[in-house]
């Protein structure tokens, strides 16, 4: 091969990818950042948006208790979510593995298709689901005797919580489920033949070998339900605001941008932050599962 | 391997009920014959599926949404498929830091998304346009059209292709005629999948849509806020239907498990 055939291969991947760089660095790069800086930005009810450098949003965001509640909020319905669906949704993925081919695809096609199902028309069945006090869910766990009276699940932070793990339950499925499927089957017959019970099975052998899966699992339903919008909006209503409505609100109700913008880049700014963070924690962690 | 207990399969029964539930009750209540929320206990009837003709704003959102969901996802091929074969077919400086900057729609939240072309095409003079729609939903499908037409360009047999261009073929024909042929279950199910997305996605919309810009889910969303009635549920079913439709599809042509799960994310 010449020399100009090296240089045409070195200019090559550039030229396949500038296109999209292009439109990455105008319409996403440049956005992000106008909208870091109009959180430094003045607001006043009749002068509207004034483009000076001024840190007052981030003053009433850090002063103002209303936003620390607010953040706290998101952030304990995001752990809640977490919890529930790690619990729920790991055993899942270790029955669904244990299954036999044709069940094991029909039954993995109908908890991961609901991810692909409008966010809208989910979260629109739990409302009918919840409704009320005596809602079908509150009937239903009343007649097994499961509660006493009815549970409040309409415009409470318990309702978001629920509805919320069922939006991310295939994510955290998903993430045990490609787990499991590095695990060596043989290993638990090993066990067995050791003379270990199911229960030290589980424990010893399955549950560290899945707990990767199950932390970046958790990572993933955690950011997408601190920053969810449908399922807050929807079941919380209009007075119980997570980051998400808040920042909507600020924007299409309020008309103070600035203060919205600032509401968003802290939010993306924590999310980033724990992401990166625990992400490292686990690779640190778990290296050796990793490699 | 063990086979699962009694134990287990009450509990995989009683998660699976959970899972489908909400989605079972929307399509069920869709079917009412009653003027309020309620089961059908007296019969089907159709009834909400023909009010849904008497708000043609509902009717327009679906057009609004097919269209921009399909042309979206078109455009982020365009732009998809090039970046792809660049980084599954070249190891270059800067390559990793390509492909995260590729697939970053994923990790940054969608309602950051909506505020940053809120402001960003307000300011462009672009507020509330149709064109502001696709260029925004352009970005949030691209890592899905991307991520596909990766694992397809990563997995392509390079032999036809060396064979296409011994015998002189180079440039556009090669790529019409020999690779994309070759990568084409793989750009097609990246666009399905981006469809999808486009199609169901609120968040980042909500914050651009205009009257008459308005998607469906945008439109559901904005009637759920003041009231829920049997209308809005037989609209979703709809959606559900479209849904269901493509990813039927999906599954036969590329295998639902592969699209979800991403395999060969980056190419690593």
């Amino acid at each position: 091969m010449s020399m100009a055939a090296d240089e045409r291969n070195a200019r090559a991947p550039w030229a396949l990818t500038a296109p999209a760089l292009m439109l990455f660095v105008g319409v996403l790069l440049i956005p992000l950042a106008m909208t870091v800086m109009l959180s430094f930005h003045d607001w006043g009810q009749y002068k509207g948006i004034e483009p000076v450098f001024i840190l007052k949003n981030w003053h009433e965001i850090a002063t103002d208790p209303y936003y620390a509640e607010m953040f706290w909020r998101t952030f304990r319905i995001a752990i809640l979510t977490t919890l529930l669906t790690a619990l729920l949704g790991a055993p899942e993925a270790y029955i669904l593995n244990r299954m036999d081919g044709r069940w094991k695809s029909f039954f993995l096609l109908v908890i991961l298709g609901p991810l692909l199902i409008s966010v809208v028309a989910r979260t629109l069945g739990w409302a009918l689901l919840f409704g009320g006090n005596n809602g079908l869910v509150n009937k239903l766990l009343m007649s097994a005797g499961v509660i006493r009276s009815p549970i409040p699940f309409m415009f409470t932070e318990t309702g978001m919580v629920v509805a919320l793990a069922h939006v991310m339950m295939p994510f955290m499925v998903l993430s045990v489920w490609a787990a499991l499927q590095r695990l060596d089957p043989q290993i638990e017959n090993a066990a067995m033949s050791l003379g270990a019970g199911p229960v030290t099975i589980i424990r010893r052998i399955i549950m560290p070998q899945i707990m990767p899966g199950v932390l970046s699992g958790a990572i993933i339903v955690f950011s997408l339900s601190a920053s969810a919008f449908a399922t807050p909006a929807i079941i919380g209503g209009r007075r119980l605001k997570v980051a998400a409505t808040l920042a909507y609100d600020e924007f299409l109700n309020t008309l103070n941008w600035p203060l919205g913008a600032a509401v968003a880049t802290l939010l993306l700014v924590a999310l980033v932050l724990i992401v990166v963070g625990s992400n490292a924690l686990i690779e640190r962690r778990y290296a050796e599962v990793f490699r | 391997m063990r086979r699962n207990g009694p134990l287990a399969l009450i509990f995989h029964t009683i998660f699976v009920i959970v899972m489908v539930a909400p989605i079972l009750v929307v399509c069920l209540v869709a079917f009412t014959p009653e003027g309020f929320l309620s089961l059908p206990t007296n019969g089907f009837s159709l009834r909400w599926f023909r009010t849904i003709g008497n708000y043609p704003e509902f009717i327009h959102a679906f057009w609004v949404s097919l269209g921009l969901g399909a042309l979206s996802s078109f455009v982020a091929l365009l732009f998809a498929v090039p970046a792809a074969l660049a980084i599954a077919r070249y190891r270059f400086r800067g390559r990793d830091a390509l492909a995260a900057l590729f697939l970053s729609p994923l990790m940054i939240p969608h309602v950051v998304l909506g505020i940053a072309f809120l402001r960003f095409f307000t300011s462009a003079g672009l507020g509330g346009s149709f064109a502001a729609l696709i260029i925004a939903h352009v970005i949030i499908v691209f890592p899905f059209a991307l991520r596909l037409t990766l694992a397809a360009a990563t997995g392509m047999d390079r032999t036809v292709e060396m064979a296409a261009v011994s015998l002189g073929a180079g440039g556009w024909t090669l790529f019409r005629r020999v690779t994309l042929p070759l990568i084409l279950p793989g750009v097609i199910s990246g666009w399905a999948l981006a469809f999808i997305q486009s199609f169901d996605d609120l968040t980042m919309t909500v914050f651009l849509a205009a009257p008459g810009t308005e998607t469906l889910p945008v439109r559901m969303f904005l009637y759920i806020q003041d009231n829920i009635d049997p209308l809005v549920t037989s609209v979703s079913a709809c959606v559900i239907a479209v849904t269901m439709t493509a990813l039927i599809l999906l599954d036969r042509f590329y295998g639902l498990d592969r699209v979800l799960a991403g395999k060969g994310d980056t190419g690593r």
